[in-house]
């Protein structure tokens, strides 16, 4: 996709640093004149999103860590000095706190977005496992920054999820016990937790390097999954096309960021944190932050602890096998008439999950959880099946066809949704 | 959009709604700076913590000198003998690197006190002196130990790379020997 | 998405729900009923708290609950700060040193107690949590300093997914202001009560340590210009003035916060307005001058 590079230096001062440190060139070959394909709707503006979320997040926390205290005989109170004492720390504090959840509905989003588009198809499956490590790492970013405040939910979290590592044959034990520094969840956990917790936000940033690396030698992906053809017809410069499209979408995104931040800054917290940790006694119902209830609900789902450790790691895994688990021709969901419905049924199963980790582990909600959670691997099953024998709509012959189609107007789009009908019966 | 001609019209107002947007979009980020950078100043609670402080004078005995804190810094507050106030007194003012005279720095009627910060105006360390048995200097003051600096009975730099005086902090003598310091 | 696959996914959907919808009406009728909602003056996007409000809901946290309950985090020096009861820092000074709090060592090595100043924390009732725990018959009154934000009730689906738009998230102070009112008596059929148990509406469980706290006229407010309290001094009066303080204790920047979220929110809208007619003039062309779609 990079091809040839269309920077030209235009004073002395960029031609000599060109031949030495082509690093302007750089710059304007990925965020400038990269090519863009012409049809990308404004779920794509949701890399961007990411991206901006991810610097917030380190800015924010590099600030906090000015004030925060990794210790547990101090750590609560010292996010509450954060909370009175500091200028705008209740702003910061919640900027940070909301912000882990709001970088989770992006990548929610960005994953989803992926997952319906084929994003993750040849020649992609490098740039979609780099995202499945990013996301893993972010889950554990975010769980060590959960642990930090040293609330009841703080210690009761660590505690669960420390032990989900004892499931694990002969290590499992040995495992915990290095993750805690001693015989269970204290100071020494917290002091290390939070190192990593520093430390892994610059990993992701890394992987993240590697990411947009790897989008841009195999270029973007688009709705209709037919690859670029002809550079000219096909896409747009990023800037300044896409460049404002992707800023529109961050402010808008801001707009709900700062609705949480402003005016519901507890609502996706849990009231127990506000309870400073406390050994001696766990609260009724634990639950971990929702954008983990998912895999929660897996966890209990299975009645065994290695099986439960296992579903909720194969439930992440399994992700990252995607790019071969779906036999597919065609990328794009929008041709896939029952590939589609499978996505949307994939959709609402994540979304039952999530609910059912927030309940008790109880009576009907474990059947229900068991259920789903046969559903999520289902829906993988399913992919590979249906791919075998699925046959899609026609695919545009290429990118500008489409977005001469779509602007036909409405008669192109009902001729399309009717034809449509029949493939989906049959 | 199909009126997106070249006309004059059409290109103020581009460039007014790209100008507004850009203006927009400075101003967020300066916005944004304000918190970040705000943090950094002093919290509440250590501001809080600066209120002004009560000394008791009385326990100090003449030719003594004792070492306390406020908002951190090291203060000190020396009880003077007539030989260090009338040495103090003699210096001809217009030799001084930071030209004071003994009087602008102690409190008329309590001259015998003398209240100044306790860090070198060089780098900030700790001058000699105030305990007994350490090095007063050259000139019957302090001496700071890490680059050479005298002080003299009233606190002023007398030689040594340090630039200025030891400063008076602000107080006031709320009964005969007792100050508020702040 | 077409018209089948939106029909699948509802259908899907109402599985998911009606699955688990079953189970917690059997659960409900055993916590018993719902704190009601009041209306408070600090909800909302505009919400300010209430200045005498907060002061006599200090009134009754001071004489009341103080003498069990801390208020660890919260300084003398906030009760004059902006946003919150705003009381005259001379009124704050005055009222710090009538309390007596620890310091030290001092030059003999030993702790003293001095007067208190405006930036002393409230000194606690208890010097730790196992004292407290032994002169209350081994219950522990938490410190009321984040209780406000660590006590809540379930809202169920959908309530929750509406409080996200009518900005509801006063379970904190409802619940507390419920709490004090629901002391009642047992009714029939419940265990009979052990010496140091008490039976409350609203707790979890029915069974709170703490005996009732208020009654009517205990706490003697303010008089207005008539000689009369502006509101009655009831039980019920007391909690909501005792929540309400207990909310801006746990959120004392609260003012702050939701002033300068409608500059923000106001800010961003019109940036995100131009950026979308910024856009569309970008998008009106594509890069070899051909229009767009």
């Amino acid at each position: 996709m990079s091809g040839h590079s269309s920077y030209v230096p235009k004073t002395g001062i960029e031609r000599w640093l060109d031949v030495r440190l082509p690093i302007i060139r750089l710059a304007h070959d990925s965020a400038v004149s990269y090519p863009v394909p012409r049809n990308l709707n404004y779920l794509w503006t949701f890399g961007g999103i990411l991206a901006f979320m991810l610097v917030a997040q380190i800015v924010t926390g590099i600030v906090l860590a000015m004030h925060y205290t990794a210790n547990s005989m101090l750590a609560f109170n010292s996010v509450e000095h954060i909370m009175r004492d500091v200028n705008y720390g209740w702003l910061l504090r919640y900027l940070h706190s909301n912000g882990a959840s709001m970088f989770f509905i992006a990548v929610y989003v960005h994953i989803f977005r992926g997952l319906y588009y084929g994003s993750y198809k040849a020649p992609r499956e490098l740039l979609w496992i780099l995202g499945v490590v990013i996301f893993l790492l972010m889950m554990a970013t975010a769980f060590m920054g959960y642990v930090l405040p040293w609330g009841q939910m703080s210690f009761w979290g660590a505690t669960v999820i420390t032990n989900l590592f004892s499931a694990l044959p002969v290590v499992g034990e040995t495992i915990v016990t290095f993750l805690w520094g001693g015989y269970s969840v204290d100071n020494p956990t917290l002091n290390r937790f939070f190192s990593l917790h520093y430390l892994l936000p610059f990993m992701i940033f890394g992987v993240v390097g590697l990411h947009i690396w790897a989008l841009h030698v195999v270029g973007q992906n688009n709705p209709t999954g037919v690859e670029v053809k002809n550079v000219q017809k096909d896409t747009v410069p990023f800037t300044p096309y896409a460049t404002v499209k992707d800023i529109f979408g961050m402010v808008v995104f801001m707009i709900l960021f700062a609705w949480f931040v402003f005016y519901q800054p507890n609502f996706m917290g849990h009231a127990d944190n506000y309870i400073p940790a406390n050994p001696a006694s766990t609260p009724a119902h634990i639950v971990p932050e929702w954008y983990f209830l998912p895999f929660y609900a897996i966890l209990r789902a299975i009645p065994d602890k290695l099986g439960g450790v296992m579903a909720m790691g194969g439930a992440i895994v399994v992700l990252a096998f995607l790019p071969w688990i779906d036999t597919s021709k065609v990328k794009s969901m929008s041709y896939r008439p029952i590939g589609r419905q499978l996505f949307w049924a994939f959709v609402v199963v994540c979304i039952g999950l999530g609910y059912l980790g927030a309940m008790p582990a109880e009576g009907g909600y474990v059947i229900a959880s068991q259920i789903f959670t046969v559903l999520y691997f289902g829906f993988f099953v399913a992919l590979f099946v249906v791919g075998l024998f699925e046959r899609p709509k026609a695919l545009p012959t290429s990118i500008a066809d489409s977005v001469l189609a779509s602007k036909g107007g409405s008669a192109a789009r009902v001729a399309t949704a009717t034809a449509a009908e029949p493939n989906v019966k049959g | 959009m199909a009126h997106a001609t070249d006309t004059s019209t059409g290109t103020t107002r581009r460039d007014f709604l790209m100008l507004a947007t850009g203006a927009a979009g400075a101003v967020g980020i300066g916005a944004l700076v304000v918190p970040l950078v705000s943090q950094m100043a002093p919290d509440a609670q250590t501001v809080a913590a600066g209120a002004p402080v009560d000394v008791d004078l009385a326990p100090i005995a003449e030719g003594q000198a004792i070492k306390l804190f406020w908002r951190g810094k090291p203060i000190f507050v020396r009880h003077r003998t007539k030989k260090e106030i009338d040495e103090a007194l003699a210096v001809d003012v217009a030799t001084l690197r930071d030209p004071q005279t003994d009087q602008q720095r102690t409190k008329a009627g309590h001259e015998q006190y003398l209240v100044v910060f306790g860090n070198c105006t060089h780098l900030g360390c700790i001058p000699l002196g105030t305990a007994p048995g350490e090095s007063k200097g050259d000139f019957d003051g302090w001496f700071c130990p890490c680059h050479g600096s005298h002080y003299d009975s009233s606190g002023r730099i007398r030689k040594g790379p340090a630039p200025l005086n030891l400063p008076v902090p602000p107080y006031a003598f709320t009964a005969d020997t007792k100050i508020k310091i702040g | 998405m077409s018209r089948t696959s939106f029909r699948l996914a509802l259908t899907g959907l109402t599985a998911a729900l009606s699955l688990a919808l079953f189970q917690p009406a059997a659960q409900a009728a055993e916590a018993g009923p719902k704190p009601p909602a009041l209306s408070w003056s600090f909800s909302g996007p505009f919400g300010k708290f209430d200045r005498a409000q907060l002061q006599r809901g200090f009134k009754v946290f001071k004489e009341v609950c103080a003498s069990c309950h801390g208020a660890s985090l919260v300084a003398f020096r906030n009760l004059s700060q902006p946003g919150g009861p705003e009381f005259t820092p001379g009124q704050v000074a005055a009222l710090a040193a009538t309390y007596q709090v620890k310091d030290g060592p001092n030059d003999q090595g030993e702790m003293f107690d001095r007067p208190g100043r405006a930036a002393d924390r409230f000194p606690s009732p208890f010097p730790n949590e196992q004292a407290a725990r032994a002169a209350q018959g081994g219950a522990y009154p938490p410190d009321f300093s984040v209780l406000a934000k660590a006590r809540t009730y379930t809202r169920g689906f959908p309530t929750f997914v509406f409080d996200i738009f009518t900005q509801y998230q006063e379970q904190g102070p409802d619940y507390i202001h419920a709490l004090m009112v629901g002391y009642k008596e047992p009714p029939a059929g419940f265990p009979a009560l052990l010496p140091g148990q008490n039976y409350n509406e609203y707790m979890p469980g029915h069974l709170i340590a703490m005996p009732k706290p208020l009654s009517d006229g205990q706490v003697e407010y303010p008089k207005g210009a008539d000689g009369k309290s502006p509101v009655p001094e009831t039980v019920d009066q007391y909690a909501r003035d005792v929540a309400a303080f207990m909310v801006w204790m746990a959120e004392p920047h609260l003012e702050a916060r939701k002033r300068l979220g409608m500059q923000v929110m106001a800010f961003l809208t019109i940036f995100a307005f131009l950026l979308y007619y910024t856009k569309k003039k970008v998008w009106s062309r594509m890069p070899d001058g051909s229009p767009a779609h």
